[in-house]
């Protein structure tokens, strides 16, 4: 019982985590990868206004950090990914440099070691079906399934969403119908910094800032992606449950060492057996050579 | 009304005269063709002598030509087979164990640990590559990105080949010149081979399926086996590079994975000019000092490497080497509209 528990946690975990990286990739056609970066640096900046501005309010300070990385996230685009977008190579490169510049500056700006934590929003811990849990957790997977909602109705509902949408079908005849798509691609990274950063205030309280965490995190949301479907959103779902449950299951029964052995493995078999992942149906002719 | 001006770009007389069978009609032309090229020779091989007496600075003409060989093979990927690879770490980690384990735990000599450990890396490699290597997109982006971080982990979490202290006790090179000019000599060998290799028929199909898979696909040739003879070619140069820092150091360990070799090969890449071969040593020739000097900066380096970078591909995406070419072969003047 307690596996399933903590399964289910995990699996959201890693699906909160990789939404904000689909939601790019499933837009602008770029793979994200400073998706880490901003992860870790809204976890920063939350910090920073917290311990260096005393007498910050906690929500206060979590809207400005998810905030500002959302602008960050949007600034990328903005003023670099555009003069580079559809040279794939390019992409590739410059977010990767851009992650990196992100992370490594941090580590030398003094983000190292155990001095960085986030507060937890509510300490202590309920039991759950023999497993005990603390709130911290739960409150996780609460705001992981509304942020699912929420997804769900502003690509169906909203204006913005519906041209996500749109863009992420075909972008030409999105863009025949007046949908801008440089537009919508900046706002996508925008929404996508601002779910990283949102993932991060949640997750981070559990542990320590540490550059570290970025890279599991990159490696994590492709993982997930990657198996689920290259920017399709219902795979990012299932796909975190599959390894969200294997990588407690191995834990249990193996050791914790072997999580990332557990995402990279699950790539490879999927770049084996089905390349476009799970729900990655229609693209699944543009993937294979 | 005000004149409007354009600038014009002509080839020079003296290029075009050397393009076809008059190069070996006047010493002029013959030095026009082999000038840049008998520079660079002649500077990489004087380079040992020019810093005879700063013993720290010849170390970095080694670790200078290591990098620019894993330069040479990201170039080699990126620009000429379509496949990016985030993760060069990979093959240096790969090339440097193999050497420590035939060298320390086999007992073989370095004459044959190196090549052996190349030929045995660049298989292993190639192997773990496999399954990106059907498919397009950035698949082989995101695997080598973490093969790197994966390889590191397992050896830290499984405690083998001497887990985090490495493999410690490596031969030494015979004799310093030796150690120099193994480099230099490889380096040069596999600038100019893979200068030829990419104009072979070979060179010419995967220039093909970087452009358009579709079509070699269509004229009957397996994409997938060509992307895999790149990729062995590639981890080849990679693990040679490894392999040979393994046995500078006489150490191999998790630093063999780390992040400076996968990240300086993409910069030289971008900063010298993607695409030339050239152009991707002549930028590790430039940043490798450059890292040197700001040995004190840390982990910042790879900050200011990662910003320069990203200003080089979004303002000058064609690099050092591209624009020396056109200043070379062409000059250029104000003509009226």
């Amino acid at each position: 019982m307690e596996l399933i528990v903590y399964g289910i946690i995990n699996s959201i975990t890693l699906s909160l985590v990789s939404l904000g990286f689909t939601l790019v990739y499933s837009i602008s056609r770029v793979p994200n990868f400073a998706h880490g970066a901003l992860y870790i640096t809204s976890g920063y900046l939350t910090w920073t206004f917290l311990d260096k501005f005393a007498g910050f309010p906690y929500p206060l300070a979590i809207l400005a950090g998810i905030g500002i990385t959302s602008i960050v996230g949007a600034m990328i685009y903005q003023f670099i990914l555009v003069r580079i977008r559809g040279m794939e190579i390019s992409e590739i490169i410059a977010t990767y440099a851009i992650g990196l510049a992100i992370l490594e500056g941090l580590r030398w700006g003094g983000l190292r070691g155990m001095t960085f934590t986030l507060p937890a929003f509510f300490t202590g811990s309920v039991n759950i079906l023999g497993a005990s849990v603390d709130y911290q957790r739960l409150i996780i997977v609460g705001a992981g399934l509304l942020t699912f909602a929420l997804l769900y109705l502003f690509t169906r509902y909203t204006k913005i969403g519906l041209a996500f949408r749109g863009i992420a079908q075909d972008e030409r005849a999105a863009m025949m119908l007046g949908i801008n798509s440089d537009m919508t691609a900046v706002v996508s990274l925008a929404i996508g910094s601002a779910l990283a950063g949102f993932a991060a205030i949640l997750l981070l309280p559990l542990g320590n800032i540490v550059v570290e965490t970025g890279y599991n995190v990159l490696i994590f949301a492709i993982a997930v992606c990657v198996i689920g479907g290259l920017g399709s959103w219902g795979g990012v779902i299932v796909a975190s449950f599959i390894i969200g449950f294997a990588q407690i299951l191995t834990e249990a029964f193996i050791s914790a060492h072997y999580q990332m052995v557990v995402a990279l493995l699950a790539i490879i078999i999927t770049l084996l057996v089905k390349p476009s992942g799970i729900f990655g149906k229609q693209k699944e002719l543009e993937e294979r050579v | 009304m005000e004149t409007m001006m354009r600038k014009e770009r002509i080839d020079r007389g003296l290029k075009v005269r050397t393009e076809g069978i008059y190069a070996i009609n006047s010493a002029r032309e013959i030095l026009y063709l082999m000038g840049p090229r008998l520079l660079l020779i002649a500077g990489l091989l004087a380079l040992p002598f020019v810093f005879e007496f700063a013993p720290y600075w010849k170390r970095v003409i080694n670790i200078m030509c290591a990098y620019a060989l894993l330069a040479i093979a990201f170039d080699f990927l990126a620009n000429y087979v379509g496949l990016v690879c985030l993760g060069g770490a990979f093959f240096t980690g790969i090339g440097g164990y193999f050497a420590a384990i035939y060298n320390v735990n086999l007992g073989l000599p370095i004459y044959l640990s190196i090549p052996l450990a190349t030929v045995s890396g660049a298989l292993l490699c190639t192997f773990f590559l496999l399954p990106c290597l059907p498919l397009r997109g950035v698949y082989f982006a995101i695997v080598t990105l973490m093969y790197p971080l994966l390889f590191t982990r397992i050896i830290e979490a499984l405690d083998i080949f001497g887990g985090t202290n490495g493999i410690t006790g490596l031969d030494s090179f015979p004799n310093p010149y030796l150690e120099h000019y193994a480099i230099i000599i490889i380096a040069l060998v596999f600038l100019f081979g893979m200068r030829r290799f990419v104009n072979q028929d070979v060179g010419l199909v995967l220039r093909g399926v970087k452009d358009n898979d579709q079509s070699v696909k269509a004229s009957g040739i397996n994409v997938t086996r060509m992307r895999i003879i790149a990729v062995f070619v590639a981890s080849f140069i990679g693990c040679f590079a490894g392999a040979y820092i393994a046995h500078l150091y006489m150490w191999a360990g998790i630093s063999l994975f780390a992040l400076d070799f996968s990240i300086i090969p993409i910069a030289s890449v971008v900063i010298g000019g993607g695409g030339t071969l050239v152009g991707a040593a002549i930028g590790a020739f430039i940043l490798v000092p450059l890292s040197e000097i700001l040995r004190a900066f840390g982990t910042f380096r790879i900050v200011i490497y990662c910003i320069v970078l990203t200003g080089f591909i979004v303002f000058k995406s064609e690099g050092i080497m591209i624009y020396l070419q056109r200043k070379y072969h062409q000059f250029e003047r104000w003509v009226k509209v």
